[in-house]
C-alpha cells in the first residue's frame, strides 16, 4: 500500500458479487416443479476508487454499472465479497456503517422522478442537514441552503419553489445541492447527465468538475456513454456482464483500447468527426445473463475467440494503470 | 437539386390551443427531402422535431393541429386531407418509426400476424403472398432464422431485433418516405450502429427518402446527407452534414456542438463549452430571434426582428449575422 495518505484507496471492492431471485413464485415451483433461478447481475468485481479522483464505470445496460454503485451505497446488500470505505469494512460487525456511509451520497439518473414533488426545493436540500442534526439553528440552515444553491449556479430564492418548476438540468443542480449538504466526501454519480440534452449536460459536467476541484470530491461516475466519461474520468472501469473486462487510465483506454469489447464499443460510437475511418461491423448481442456463457461472457461475440476462451474465465490481470480480462491479450494473440 | 422534391413542407405551423392562450411549437418552418435522402432533423427536447414528424404522418394529437403552411408528398397535398385518404397514405406511402420499440407493436399478436394483416392491407396480395413478403423483409433488417421467428410474439425479442420487427413494418408496403422518431435513442451503441447501418442500407437499396428526427449530432453525422438544426420550433439551420458539422453558421448549432463531448478531441478537465440558459418554454418565446437570450453574438436587430432563414455557402442559416450575403 503506499504510504502517502493522498494516494490511498477510498473505497475498495474486493471480490464483490450480488445475486437477484428471479425464480418463478413459490407456487409455480411447487406445482411445475421449476427450479430456483438467481441472475448474476455483478460477479467477482475488485476494484478501487482512489481519493480525489473520478473512476468512471461504463457498459451497456444489463452489465452491473447501476447495481456497483448502489452495493457501494447500501442501497443492495452483498451477495459475496467485502466493501472497505477509508480502510474499514462496510459491513463488519464492529463497523458504525451509518457513520461512515453518511461520507457518501449519491445522485440518480432521473432529475423527474428522485426530487420529491411536494417538497419545497430548501426542504429538499435541507433534508441530509437536518437529519445528520448538522445545523445548530435554522438560521444556519437556512444560510447553509443559501449557500449549497449558490454552489450549483441556483439564486437562494429558488429554495422557496417547487421542483416542478425547474427544467431537467436545474432540477439535477437541486440533486447535486441535495447530496452535498452532508458534506461528503465521495459521491457516486449514476447516469446523472442521461436524461438530460446535451447542452445542458454540458452544464452539469462542467459544474461537476468544479465542485471535485474546489471541494476534493471522489467520484464514481456510471455511465453508458464513453465520450462523456473520456471527458470526465481519470480512471476507467469497462463491465460486461456483470464483470470488469477493462480497467485503466483514461488517457491510455481511449488511447489504446485493449479488451476486444472496448474496441467493439469504441468502434461503435458514431463518428462525430466524420474522418469516414472504417469501422468493423458490431455483431450480436448481450446475452442472457440467466444463461450467461461459459468461459469468457464476450466470447460468441468476440472476433478473436478460441478454445481457452470458451473455456475458462479469464482474469484481470495486469498492472494498475491498464488491467485487462482477456486471454488473447495475455495470450499476446491481440 | 434535380429531381422534384419528394416531400415538401413549407411555412409549417402547428399550434397548441390552450385556456391560457395559444402555443405555437412549430413555426414557420420550411424544408424537402428528395428521394433516396436521409435527412437528419436534431434540436434538444422541446424544439419541435417530434411534432414535425407528427404532423407529417398525420399523427398529432388534438388539440395539437396544423395551423398554417403546406405538406406536399409528391407534389400532392396531404396536410388537408379526410382521415381516413391519410390512413392509407400513411403505411402505404410514409412509414413510421418510433422510439420504442415495444409500444410500436402489439403484444397479443406474434410479429408473423402484424406484418401479414399490414401487407394485406396497404397491397393487393393474397395471404401467402404477403407471408412470403414478411419473412423475406425480416430476413431484410436481419432477424436471423426468419422461418422460426416469424410465430413469436414481440416479448420474445431483445430491444434490438424488436426494433428490427418494427423497421420490418415500416417497410411492409415499400413506402417512399420513412419517418423514423429517434429510433435508436433506447437502444445500447452497439446496437445502435447496428441499426443506423440498417437504415442506411435500405435507404440506399430501395430509394426510400428517410426523416430522421433525434438529438444525438453522431447519429446524424453517421447518417444523414443533409440536416436541419431546430430551435424552439423554428428552423436555426439547414444544410450538407459535413458542412454544419465542421462549420456551422447559427450560434446555437456551434455551440451545441462545442457542447458535445468528443472522444479523443478533447483533454480531461477542459471545460466544455456551454450555452448558459435554458430553451425558452413555448409560452415564452422572446421577441426577435429565439436565440436571442442566450446567443454570445447577439446585435439590436436580434432581439427587435425575426431573422428568416439566409443562404450561407451551401446551407441556410436564421441569423442575423448572415444578413448583408455570406461572409
Amino acid at each position: 500500500m503506499p504510504t502517502d495518505p493522498a494516494n490511498r484507496a477510498l473505497v475498495r471492492l474486493l471480490d464483490v458479487g450480488r445475486d437477484f431471485d428471479v425464480s418463478r413464485p413459490w407456487l409455480n415451483r411447487v406445482l411445475e416443479g421449476a427450479p430456483r433461478q438467481l441472475l448474476r447481475a455483478v460477479d467477482g468485481v475488485s476494484l478501487e476508487v482512489r481519493r480525489g479522483e473520478t473512476l468512471a464505470l461504463v457498459g451497456e445496460s444489463g452489465c452491473g454499472k447501476s447495481t456497483v454503485a448502489r452495493l457501494i451505497v447500501g442501497l443492495y446488500a452483498l451477495s459475496h465479497g467485502r466493501i472497505e470505505f477509508d480502510g474499514t469494512d462496510l459491513a463488519a460487525p464492529d463497523t458504525d456503517a451509518a457513520a461512515l456511509r453518511r461520507r457518501m451520497q449519491m445522485i440518480f439518473q432521473d432529475p423527474y422522478a428522485s426530487l420529491n414533488p411536494r417538497w419545497r426545493v430548501r426542504d429538499i436540500v435541507a433534508e441530509p442537514i437536518r437529519v445528520l442534526r448538522l445545523a445548530a439553528t435554522p438560521e444556519a440552515e437556512r444560510e447553509r441552503v443559501a449557500q449549497l444553491l449558490r454552489q450549483v449556479g441556483l439564486a437562494p430564492e429558488d429554495g422557496e419553489k417547487f421542483p416542478h418548476e425547474f427544467s431537467g438540468g436545474q432540477r439535477q443542480r437541486i440533486s447535486i445541492a441535495r447530496a452535498l449538504s452532508g458534506n461528503p466526501e465521495f459521491l457516486v454519480c449514476d447516469e446523472p447527465t442521461s436524461a438530460l440534452d446535451v447542452s445542458v449536460q454540458a452544464q452539469i459536467l462542467n459544474l461537476m468538475a468544479e465542485l471535485q476541484e474546489r471541494l476534493g470530491l471522489t467520484y464514481l461516475f456510471i455511465s453508458h456513454n464513453l465520450a462523456v466519461v473520456a471527458h470526465i474520468a481519470d480512471r476507467v472501469g469497462v463491465m460486461y456482464l456483470g464483470r470488469v473486462v477493462e480497467l485503466a487510465e483514461a488517457q491510455q483506454l481511449f488511447a489504446a483500447p485493449r479488451h476486444p469489447y472496448t474496441r467493439m464499443l469504441m468502434d461503435a460510437i458514431p463518428d462525430l468527426q466524420m474522418t469516414g475511418k472504417a469501422r468493423t461491423p458490431v455483431a450480436g448481442e448481450v446475452p442472457n445473463p440467466l444463461a450467461p456463457p461459459a468461459g469468457c461472457a464476450f466470447h460468441p461475440r468476440c472476433p478473436h475467440a478460441n478454445d481457452r476462451c470458451r473455456a475458462e474465465r479469464p482474469a484481470l490481470l495486469g498492472p494498475s494503470t491498464g488491467a485487462v480480462a482477456c486471454h488473447a491479450v495475455q495470450e499476446k494473440r491481440i | 437539386m434535380s429531381s422534384a422534391p419528394l416531400l415538401e413542407v413549407k411555412d409549417l405551423r402547428v399550434e397548441f390551443p390552450t385556456r391560457r392562450g395559444t402555443l405555437v411549437a412549430v413555426d414557420g418552418l420550411s424544408f424537402t427531402i428528395a428521394p433516396g435522402e436521409i435527412l437528419g432533423v436534431v434540436g434538444e427536447s422541446g424544439a419541435g422535431k417530434s411534432l414535425t414528424g407528427m404532423a407529417i404522418i398525420g399523427l398529432l394529437e388534438p388539440p395539437g393541429r396544423i395551423a398554417a403552411g403546406e405538406i406536399r408528398l409528391e407534389c400532392e397535398r396531404i396536410d388537408n386531407l379526410p382521415a381516413e385518404r391519410l390512413r392509407r397514405i400513411r403505411g402505404r406511402r410514409i412509414g413510421a418509426i418510433f422510439q420504442d420499440p415495444l409500444t410500436s407493436l402489439n403484444p397479443l399478436y406474434t410479429i408473423g400476424d402484424q406484418l401479414v394483416e399490414t401487407i394485406l392491407t396497404h397491397l393487393d396480395v393474397g395471404r401467402d403472398e404477403a407471408r412470403s413478403r414478411a419473412l423475406r423483409l425480416l430476413a431484410e433488417v436481419g432477424i436471423p432464422a426468419p422461418e422460426a421467428r416469424i410465430g413469436h410474439y414481440p416479448h420474445q425479442f431483445s430491444g434490438g431485433m424488436r426494433q428490427r420487427v418494427v423497421i420490418a413494418l415500416a417497410l411492409c408496403a415499400e413506402p417512399r418516405l420513412i419517418v423514423a422518431d429517434e429510433p435508436t435513442t433506447a437502444l445500447d451503441v452497439s446496437i445502435q450502429a447496428q441499426i443506423i447501418a440498417l437504415l442506411k442500407r435500405l435507404a440506399r437499396d430501395h430509394g426510400t427518402a428517410v426523416m430522421l428526427i433525434t438529438h444525438d449530432m453522431g447519429v446524424i453525422a453517421e447518417t444523414a446527407d443533409r440536416v436541419a438544426v431546430m430551435y424552439a420550433g423554428r428552423l436555426a439551420e439547414l444544410g450538407p452534414v459535413r458542412e454544419v458539422i465542421h462549420e456551422p453558421r447559427h450560434p446555437y448549432t456551434s455551440g451545441l456542438m462545442g457542447s458535445i463531448p468528443k472522444l479523443g478531441a478533447v483533454k480531461r478537465h477542459d471545460r466544455l463549452v456551454q450555452i448558459d440558459g435554458a430553451m425558452p418554454r413555448l409560452n415564452a418565446i422572446p421577441a426577435g430571434c429565439a436565440f436571442n437570450p442566450r446567443c454570445p453574438k447577439r446585435f439590436g436587430r436580434c432581439t427587435a426582428e425575426r431573422p428568416e432563414p439566409l443562404p450561407v455557402g451551401n446551407a441556410l442559416a436564421s441569423c442575423w449575422l448572415y444578413a448583408d450575403g455570406p461572409r
